[in-house]
């Protein structure tokens, strides 16, 4: 019975590993029929579903914007299906403009997020009394813990307007995709972010205030250096969070496959990317959807990777 | 002036809570007034093809309870491993693994799913939903299963042995019932974390529009459907998922509450 119960619980165990591999290796064979279509300059190509002659070069295509709708999608298919004897064309995939859109919608929710969630840690953490600590401590951890769609459905019909009359173009765009998303990772920044803060010795933090020096001082020359590290690897992790957050992204960054010429373009994300067109896909198509899994799961998997065990490790 | 740079600190250290505090406030408030404006009880009586959410609601908590039926006890005896069992490198690496795979982009889940149960068994189905909510599931209830285990002091563990008692015993009864209100506070937050996901439901579970318990076919998601029901053009659909998701909302932060009040309750 105890060999029983030890062998369940290593399995147990053992399944976070089998799952991660299994991950990547699903991941990796699904993705292989574009992997080998395209190798890496998938990476580099902003074409999304574009029917190519094929003696042309890639580079010579005019590129004009082609917004997949899920209708659009099975259509597009079909008509490649019956165009098989017509053998001068073909589709092509690139993922391209939902990397950059990525990258760029966690940039922006970064750099809004961050000074933000550092002021509420510090308030968190130094400033308030206990009691109110406590209560905004519990109610910013509550923002966190409402649903992504509830952010996305909010951001696109009350938050997003307003941002546009602010700034100008669309209410759907790579801005409002990114301030929302921002919204989104500010709790879990700030909360992480107080947890670093709070392991500072309160001897230094004493001391300091006995030299005669003032709160922000403190802060500054004690809690910050003392905590850096940590705090880096909140912000780490928060950027983790954001690269594959789905919903509320999908609400708000327009989906339409081309590159933004301005930070209020609508374009498109790989979790959104995937999420507008799975069902639909087939063949060439899935296959590239599951390579930009790939993508964003190795470059997710690096970032948390590195936030924890570079920056949060040695907090512990 | 250093006392002017301090109290200017301050103002926006303060500044910067009350903003986040009026988004808190500013979803919730839009999710009251917009829910509770198209919010009726027949909502609770009706399908999704009547117009109400029943089906959704009741697929939403089988999905997320089935989920659960899974994941907890995978979850626990692993952090059981982890803490009572694993000694040296496999065990933290196993640590590290479930902590990545904590944050791992939850639509990656869901694509994994897809290829490993949607494509074989020929279409999307309930259980394929309920496995992809057990896979983001399962590293939560291990971390807080290992780390409520860690907080149990060494001498109980000392005495039950001591009496003759075997292991698994010792780590059942007495362990188990000591972490007890830890680990259900960190299944309570999970079941929350879990029961307003969407991404990973997508193209495992859909959603439907009819009343279901077929586990095999597309089975009828809340979320899911708040999203499609957010997309359509009709005033009346947005009414609706505005409806839904204040149902949504109330239900995860009672949940979460809940969780809270437990541990404060008991310590």
């Amino acid at each position: 019975m105890e060999k029983i119960f030890q062998k369940l619980s290593l399995s147990s165990a053992s399944l976070v590993f089998i799952i991660l591999i299994g991950i990547f290796i699903t991941l990796f064979n699904s993705s292989k029929l574009a992997i080998d279509e395209y190798g890496f300059d998938f990476i580099t190509n902003p074409d999304w579903n574009k029917e190519v002659t094929i003696d042309t070069p890639l580079s010579d295509v005019t590129t004009e914007d082609i917004i997949i709708d899920e209708d659009d999608m099975i259509m597009d298919e079909d008509e490649v299906m019956f165009d098989e004897d017509n053998e001068n064309t073909k589709t092509v995939f690139g993922g391209l403009v939902p990397i950059v859109g990525t990258l760029l919608s966690t940039l922006i929710a970064l750099v809004f997020a961050l000074p933000i969630a550092m002021g509420i840690a510090v308030f968190l953490a130094e400033i308030a009394p206990k009691n109110i600590s406590n209560i905004v401590g519990i109610a910013i951890e509550l923002l966190a813990a409402i649903p992504s769609i509830i952010f996305g459905m909010w951001g696109l019909y009350y938050f997003a307007p307003i941002v546009a009359d602010i700034v100008g173009g669309y209410q759907v765009s790579l801005l409002t995709a990114g301030l929302v998303l921002g919204v989104m990772i500010l709790p879990f920044m700030a909360a992480i972010t107080r947890d670093s803060m709070n392991t500072t010795p309160s001897v230094l933090k004493e001391s300091a205030y006995a030299l005669g020096a003032t709160k922000f001082e403190v802060i500054k020359d004690i809690i910050f250096p003392y905590s850096k590290v940590g705090i880096i690897g909140s912000i780490i992790l928060a950027l983790g969070r954001a690269l594959g957050e789905t919903m509320a992204v999908a609400f708000l960054i327009g989906s339409i496959f081309a590159l933004p010429s301005a930070i209020n373009d609508p374009t498109i994300s790989i979790p959104v990317a995937m999420a507008n067109n799975f069902g639909e896909a087939s063949g060439l198509g899935e296959s590239a959807l599951f390579y930009l899994a790939l993508i964003l799961f190795v470059i997710s998997f690096a970032v948390i990777s590195v936030a924890k065990f570079y920056f949060l490790k040695k907090v512990k | 002036m250093r006392l002017l740079v301090n109290k200017i600190f301050l103002a926006l250290s303060v500044l910067s809570a009350l903003i986040g505090l009026t988004f808190l406030g500013w979803i919730l408030i839009t999710l009251f007034i917009k829910g509770l404006s198209s919010f009726h009880f027949s909502l609770f009586l009706n399908d999704l093809i009547e117009g109400g959410l029943r089906n959704l609601i009741i697929g939403q908590f089988i999905l997320a309870g089935l989920a659960s039926i899974i994941g907890i006890p995978l979850g626990m005896a692993a952090g059981i491993y982890l803490q009572e069992y694993g000694r040296g490198r496999y065990a933290s690496l196993i640590r590290d693994l479930s902590d990545i795979m904590m944050s791992a982009p939850s639509i990656v889940i869901g694509a994994f799913v897809y290829a490993v149960v949607v494509i074989p068994t020929g279409g999307t189905s309930g259980f394929a939903g309920a496995i992809s909510l057990a896979i983001m599931m399962l590293p939560v209830v291990i971390n807080t299963t290992d780390n409520m285990l860690s907080l149990v002091p060494r001498e109980l563990r000392e005495a039950g042995i001591s009496l003759g008692a075997s292991k698994y015993r010792v780590i059942i009864d007495i362990i188990i019932k000591a972490a007890k209100v830890g680990i259900m506070t960190g299944i309570l937050l999970a079941f929350a974390r879990i029961i307003g996901e969407t991404a990973p439901l997508l193209f495992t579970s859909e959603t439907s529009n009819y009343f279901s318990l077929d586990l095999t076919e597309s089975f009828p998601s809340l979320t899911v459907s708040i999203y499609d029901l957010a997309n359509e053009p009709e005033e009346s659909s947005r009414d609706l998922a505005w409806a839904a998701s204040f149902i949504l909302t109330a239900l995860v932060l009672v949940i979460n509450l809940a969780g809270r009040f437990i541990t404060r309750n008991k310590h």
